[in-house]
């Protein structure tokens, strides 16, 4: 077991996306859809801390889009499969690790649109992408975790919903006051707080998911 | 009678606890502090709301952990009285604070560090009620329900941690972090009020619970016994 499973998982899952294009192309054209839609709607003249906090809410409904349907997709009989190959918590990590790429890739692309449509009022990339990245690996465990919980459930995409917005709050105003800080281009140390307070609420999302969803996990 | 009081003093205990509050609570002497003036009463109301939540969501942390353990649909049952209690408590705590601060901020709702790690608490808790809504078979949602509280509870109390250190300033009375725990600058005067108030508080607390509790078992006693027909 151990990280080669991980990786294993990670490129199976990597592969089925891949295979179906459709899927990740549907969250992808939501995101466009939904910047172009605040980009009319603002006439395109939209202040800096405005297009921060329109930034990470579109990028957190994308994320519920894209990370929701990782555990739907996949029918109980397949899970009940990788249960009988793999402990339960590397499962979980394959998924958390992947959900976050999926995530980096999406904040990417999400940052380019954004770029594109409403200019880019960053003055220090640096710290801006540092705090994507920390926010995100946290973000990716607590969705991943609720998503978990979400799939097993009626009204998946409603419940996802409710269930984490005052899970990822404490992340989210973090990230906005760190790409806040971003914004205005201070150093990237000038906000180690922030950063760390990120790095330890993802550290405390793994722990407890790993600790947990064994007991979801179980049919 | 007498059988039936030996089970339940605790509750009479409770009620003349609580009628003590609320007389000696409106009529004994507070101190006179500026723009709070006589609301300051409402310390042994709206501090009693908030901790008594906080008392039975923990409450509910500890059946939910149980029935992780063990299994036992009791445990299942006991969480959920308690979450429903604790909403009611929440939403009392809501009440009584938007009322106070109408009178002393000018305001219903203040955007605040403490408020809004409110709000979030109850969110949270409407969103367990929302879960178990949603999932029809009982004993996944137990399951789904006791590692939802769980997983919950502990990223919020962190965030409450968090909030309060991340905001300028903050316009609600205590100490960081915990809003509650503010009694360090209670007035000695005051004393004889408030901690028989929080005591009382607590009771009742158990006592909303327990009827709760009692009602749901019921219903599922008989979900049970109808399911077999």
């Amino acid at each position: 077991m151990g990280i080669s499973s991980v990786l294993a998982l990670i490129r199976k899952e990597a592969s089925l996306e891949w295979r179906q294009k459709t899927a990740f192309g549907g969250v992808m054209l939501y995101l466009v859809s939904t910047v172009f839609v605040c980009y009319l709607s603002f006439s395109g003249i939209i202040p800096d801390r405005t297009w921060n906090a329109l930034f990470w809410i579109i990028m957190l409904f994308a994320s519920f889009n894209a990370i929701l349907k990782g555990f739907i997709q996949e029918g109980s009989g397949r899970l009940v499969w990788y249960y009988t190959l793999v402990p339960a918590q590397v499962l979980l990590n394959a998924k958390i690790i992947y959900n976050a790429l999926v995530m980096v890739v999406l904040s990417l692309l999400g940052w380019l649109v954004f770029v594109v449509f409403m200019g880019d009022p960053i003055q220090n990339h640096s710290l801006f992408f540092t705090g994507m990245l920390l926010g995100i690996s946290g973000l990716s465990a607590v969705l991943t975790m609720v998503s978990a919980i979400a799939g097993k459930a009626r009204n998946n995409f409603t419940l996802m919903g409710v269930l984490s917005f005052p899970l990822v709050l404490p992340q989210i105003l973090v990230l906005i006051r760190v790409s806040g800080a971003a914004i205005q281009g201070e150093a990237l140390l000038s906000h180690w707080q922030g950063l760390l307070v990120l790095l330890l609420l993802t550290g405390l999302g793994i722990v407890l998911a790993n600790l947990l969803f064994p007991y979801i996990w179980r049919e | 009678m007498i059988e039936n009081f030996k089970a339940s003093w605790w509750k009479f205990l409770g009620i003349l606890m609580l009628l003590y509050v609320v007389a000696g609570g409106l009529l004994f002497e507070v101190p006179q502090l500026p723009v709070i003036r006589e609301s300051i009463r409402n310390v042994y109301f709206h501090v009693g709301m908030w901790f008594s939540m906080m008392f039975i969501t923990f409450a509910a942390l500890v059946f939910s952990i149980r029935y992780l353990r063990y299994q036992r649909a009791e445990d299942d049952l006991r969480a959920v009285a308690a979450v429903k209690t604790g909403l009611v408590f929440g939403t009392l705590g809501l009440l009584t604070g938007m009322v106070w601060a109408k009178f002393t901020w000018g305001q219903f709702w203040v955007n605040d560090p403490k408020l809004n790690g409110a709000v979030v608490g109850m969110l949270i808790y409407l969103a367990y009620m929302v879960l178990r809504g949603s999932v029809e078979e009982l004993e996944k949602r137990a399951r789904l329900a006791a590692v939802y509280n769980v997983f919950a509870f502990v990223l919020f109390f962190v965030f409450i941690m968090i909030l309060p250190r991340m905001a300028e300033a903050s316009i609600h009375p205590g100490t960081d972090g915990n809003p509650a725990l503010a009694s360090g600058d209670l007035a000695p005067m005051m004393r004889k009020v408030f901690f028989p108030a929080m005591a009382a508080w607590f009771i009742l607390a158990w006592w909303v619970f327990s009827l709760y509790y009692r009602l749901d078992r019921l219903r599922h006693q008989i979900a049970e016994l109808t399911e077999n027909y």
